[in-house]
């Protein structure tokens, strides 16, 4: 709002200046003459976007943990869930237990002193003796994927909703609505709390032996959560969508001039579309890591041992008066996930929308 | 009050009352979908205890009996027994608890509302200044962490480290680290609710008369421009209430705050079913009642706005 009026005044004071009124010289009419080669809408807002320096760094720093989240496991010397003071058939090493940041065990100094290699622990190791950065590292990659999951359920349903109740109309249309204005109206978190605690008792004895047992009751009970309260907004989004951008007077032109349906759906309707859909689920990643690392706090998230940012956290509250840095460092990495998902979102809906262009 | 205003309240006031019994309704017909009920002990119990036990709690009765008496019950306050703290009624719990938790949110709400309008203010009138772009920087870092990680950063920094608070909420002193949890991410988002709408305000017409007018700066500021400016803010306060009462229910676990969202917290952990099931039905009923308010609120503040 407020830039709107920053650029509306300075338009009218561009207006007022004297050198608007001093004939052209010739290089200046020159540069009017030439003739630019068209851009489409997406090289348009590509351009817009890679201006902006803020959204250019978040989309980098985005690229770099997915990166990392999705690549370092898999060349990393140890693994998520393995306790390093636990071989088969020796003791337990409880040396490995607690490390502190690039401390070794004593059976790791004995191999160095012996002149073999030894992978550091970056962040040490955690009081399972599991190596904590790869558990960060994991811990990531599975916030992420919940976050990227959750959005496109929200997506799917809020699409197929929408553009039912759009498309349709009338007392469909107002029967869709009421269900969505209820569901927006109750208090998200309250119910997903309510409905973890259930879910995980309802659903978890029946997945065991199922490919779903690996990913664990309290993720898909998650999915089950966001499938059923937080496709509302995005139905909304794609209802309005679709009836606004159904009577615009570029589609009644377009039809006018003898356009075909086909050419209008593709060159109307889902450019100005689709920037929206895309915009708002960028925009539901970050709330929805947000969510399970709120959830993974409460002992509703992830199943042991498999790790993610809230649940890194939540564990990490036990040793606090110690271990400071095992809290501090999942902390950072989710606030910087969700902060450069948050502005390269709005850097997304800046460069796109043309609607906020004004 | 005008016919289409009243309609409007009326309209509004059924809505809320809607979607509270639909509350109630999902928390009966969740908490059913529990294998063995939300009525189930944690020993053993021979099959006669059993059916004694539900004949008790009435859960031998038809499905739609047990709602309609449940509906009744909730609509008399009565939560039932918590299944847990052995003899405690859960009004009884969220009463308890409400008190705590009820200072704690309205202090955060006061200090969140008061310093975020303040804040906002001075960086909308000092735009693009080096105080305005700190503001921006730190509002949106706030408003990307989430609660329990600021409150657990807190406690580390002034209650373990340095000890400057007490790190346990049940005192006075150690409100003051809960409070500070809890108001940062609602001081934020007012703070920059209002640095946008003022800079709005600030560019409108009438605000260019009254300086062409003569009008002294700080007439402008307070008589003209705060107080349109301030409007967008109070359609937030309903939301905020709700961030702030789901908020505290981690905060309270941290700080051990002997409040409402402590008790919510541990009867999760515990599995003791009617406890999260009373909560959630008196936290959501306060959430939809404040945003019911909120937005009452806005429409007999301004005028300007039309009622569809």
């Amino acid at each position: 709002m407020g830039e709107t009026n920053k650029k509306f005044s300075m338009h009218v004071m561009d207006h007022y200046k004297m050198e608007d009124f001093i004939p052209a010289t010739e290089s200046e009419k020159e540069y009017l003459v030439k003739m630019r080669p068209s851009t489409t809408a997406f090289q348009d807002g590509m351009r817009r976007l890679f201006k902006n320096k803020v959204a250019v760094v978040s989309m980098f720093v985005i690229l770099l943990i997915a990166l990392a989240a999705i690549f370092l496991p898999m060349v990393w010397p140890y693994q998520y869930e393995t306790m390093l003071g636990m071989a088969p058939g020796k003791p337990v090493d409880a040396s490995f237990n607690n490390l502190r940041p690039f401390e070794y065990s004593k059976a790791e100094l004995a191999a160095i002193e012996a002149g073999e290699k030894v992978f550091p622990h970056i962040f040490g190791t955690d009081s399972a003796g599991r190596d904590y950065f790869i558990r960060i590292i994991y811990g990531t990659r599975v916030s992420l994927a919940v976050g990227l999951f959750a959005s496109l359920i929200v997506l799917v349903i809020g699409l197929v909703v929408g553009s039912i109740s759009g498309y349709a109309g009338g007392r469909v249309d107002l029967i869709i609505m009421r269900i969505v204005d209820v569901i927006y109206s109750l208090p998200d978190m309250l119910m997903v709390i309510l409905l973890a605690t259930v879910l995980k008792q309802v659903i978890g004895n029946r997945l065991d032996g199922t490919v779903l047992a690996k990913i664990g009751s309290n993720i898909i009970s998650l999915f089950i959560i966001f499938a059923l309260l937080y496709w509302v907004s995005m139905a909304r989004l794609i209802r309005g969508q679709i009836l606004s951008l159904r009577e615009q007077e570029y589609v009644l032109a377009a039809q006018a001039a003898g356009a075909r349906g086909g050419w209008i759906i593709r060159k109307h309707l889902l450019p100005n579309c689709v920037s929206v859909i895309v915009i708002s689920t960028a925009l539901q990643i970050p709330s929805a890591i947000f969510t399970e690392s709120y959830l993974s706090f409460l002992g509703l998230g992830v199943n042991a041992p498999m790790p993610s940012l809230g649940s890194l956290a939540s564990d990490a509250l036990n040793g606090i008066n110690t271990y400071a840095y095992r809290l501090i460092i999942p902390a950072i990495v989710i606030s910087l996930i969700v902060l450069s998902l948050n502005l390269f979102g709005d850097g997304l809906r800046d460069a796109f929308d043309p609607k906020l262009n004004s | 009050m005008n016919p289409s205003t009243l309609k409007y309240f009326v309209k509004r006031i059924i809505f809320a009352v809607f979607t509270i019994w639909v509350v109630i309704t999902l928390t009966f017909f969740i908490m059913h979908a529990v294998p063995g009920g939300p009525f189930i002990g944690e020993k053993a119990v021979t099959p006669a205890v059993q059916a004694a036990m539900e004949a008790k709690y009435g859960l031998d009765k038809p499905l739609f009996e047990q709602y309609t008496t449940y509906l009744n019950d909730v609509i008399h306050f009565r939560l039932g027994p918590s299944l847990k703290q052995r003899g405690r009624m859960v009004i009884d719990i969220i009463t308890d608890g409400m008190k705590v938790s009820a200072k704690l949110g309205l202090i955060a709400a006061a200090f969140a509302t008061i310093l975020g309008v303040i804040l906002g203010s001075i960086a909308a009138l000092r735009r693009n200044t080096l105080f305005d772009r700190i503001i921006m920087i730190v509002t949106t870092a706030f408003v990307s962490m989430p609660s329990f990680i600021i409150g657990t950063l807190l406690l580390i920094t002034f209650a373990v480290k340095t000890h400057l608070f007490p790190a346990n909420g049940s005192t006075s002193a150690g409100l003051v680290l809960p409070v500070i949890t809890l108001m940062l991410y609602p001081m934020s988002y007012i703070t920059r609710l209002t640095r946008s709408s003022m800079l709005d305000v600030l560019g409108q017409d009438y605000i260019r008369t009254a300086k062409a007018k003569g009008v002294p700066r700080m007439k402008i500021i307070f008589g003209h421009a705060l107080k349109n400016a301030l409007i967008p803010v109070i359609t937030y306060l309903g939301p905020a209430i709700a961030y702030i009462t789901t908020g505290s229910l981690v905060v309270e676990q941290i700080f051990a705050v002997p409040g409402i969202g402590r008790a919510f917290v541990n009867s999760i952990t515990g599995r003791d079913y009617t406890l999260i099931m009373g909560t959630t039905i008196v936290l959501s009923s306060l959430i939809v009642i404040m945003n019911l308010i909120s937005d009452l609120l806005y429409k007999v503040v301004d005028p300007r706005i039309t009622f569809d």
